[in-house]
């Protein structure tokens, strides 16, 4: 956390966004760019498409398996109601609230 | 010890030509216009899942102020990237010195399959002009990508559907990433209302709605054990990267196999 004004703009914090910027447009952009003049594979596609998924997972996993019985828990309610309900903002107030309940309990 | 994984497969060498013999699909897409009409009715369709997609602003909002990001840094991060995975695991990076490597590799790798989805509008967006194809693709997310894919193979011909449904997604994202980054810094213990769970959360939440069906379980559990294995030897949050690459690999190597 750092002491700063919520307006303020540390020069290296927006050069980093705008590294990021770039990143993004060009796999926004060089798709169309790109395979308009080569094929890519199914293969390589497959594994593309995969990448999302797996790098949140690959987030998630080491995430959870440093918190204990609440978190997990808790992780098993937001999982549940959104696959129910499909709705971000229901799934995320259960999961805090549960993972506080859970917390208590434990 | 060197064994190819390659050898067995012959590659075909098909000339360049090939590239401009696509999908039949192609021929069939009679015009294409770039209106006012479509941005319209890709702002009007795309206005309930914006709302959604808000849910996700005000939650990228919070943990960006989290973790030490200003409520203009996390607007001007929204603003510019329009990407909420990649911003997520971004603000999940950043740490004092920030590791920018490790953030604009993740960035990049998270928003690869934006490539495929931009390919995909080809045969409808090489009917209009560069800046008009290029300038629509800054606004793809997932969300309006999917809406637009819809609307274009019902034979619309609404080319600017994207940049309309964009435009929304934008807004909404910006707005919602203030709000939250707003609320977020208001916070004081994290801990004590269950605020440090958000992030675990947000990406259960996120892998729900990234499943795809059994097909998804092979390279989610190579993911997943790669990550905690490896974030047990590696340095910083590479293990993510890891992790992701790793699922990937698995994938190709494993596609038709």
């Amino acid at each position: 956390m750092t002491g700063e004004g919520a307006l303020s703009l540390e020069p290296t914090v927006v050069a980093v966004i705008l590294a990021m910027a770039a990143a993004t447009v060009l796999t926004k952009v060089g798709g169309l760019w790109l395979l308009s003049r080569f094929d890519v594979s199914d293969r390589l596609e497959a594994g593309l498409s995969v990448l999302p998924g797996a790098i949140v997972i690959a987030l998630l996993g080491p995430e959870l398996a440093a918190g204990g019985p609440a978190e997990w828990g808790a992780g098993g309610v937001v999982l549940l109601v959104m696959w129910r309900t499909e709705n971000i903002l229901l799934a995320l107030v259960s999961g805090v609230v549960s993972v506080v309940a859970f917390r208590a309990v434990v | 010890m060197s064994s190819d994984p390659n050898t067995d497969e012959s590659v075909p060498a098909e000339s360049s030509e090939v590239a401009s013999e696509r999908s039949p699909i192609e021929t069939q897409i009679e015009s294409v216009t770039f209106s006012r009409d479509g941005v319209r009715t890709g702002i009007l369709t795309c206005i309930p899942i914006a709302i959604g997609v808000g849910g996700y602003g005000v939650a990228f909002g919070v943990l960006a102020r989290q973790s030490g990001l200003s409520v203009a840094e996390a607007a001007f991060m929204s603003a510019v990237v329009l990407a909420g995975a990649s911003q997520i695991v971004a603000v999940e990076l950043w740490a004092d010195p920030i590791p920018v490597a490790a953030i604009v590799f993740a960035t990049f790798a998270i928003n690869l399959r934006y490539s495929l989805m931009g390919a995909a509008l080809r045969p409808w967006f090489r009917k209009l002009t560069s800046r008009q194809a290029y300038g629509s693709l800054f606004f793809m997310a997932d969300e309006n990508w999917a809406l637009t894919m819809r609307d274009l193979k019902s034979g619309s011909g609404r080319g600017a559907f994207l940049l309309g449904s964009g435009l929304v997604l934008w807004l909404f994202w910006v707005v919602s990433t203030i709000l939250g980054a707003t609320v977020g810094g208001a916070i004081g213990d994290p801990q004590q209302y269950g605020f440090d769970f958000i992030l675990a959360a947000v990406f259960v939440a996120l892998a729900v709605e990234l499943w795809e069906g059994t097909s998804t379980l092979v390279p989610w559990l190579v993911a997943l054990g790669t990550a905690i294995a490896a974030a047990n030897v590696l340095p910083g949050q590479w293990y993510v990267i890891v992790g992701g690459l790793a699922a990937a690999l698995v994938e190709v190597i494993r596609h038709d196999g």
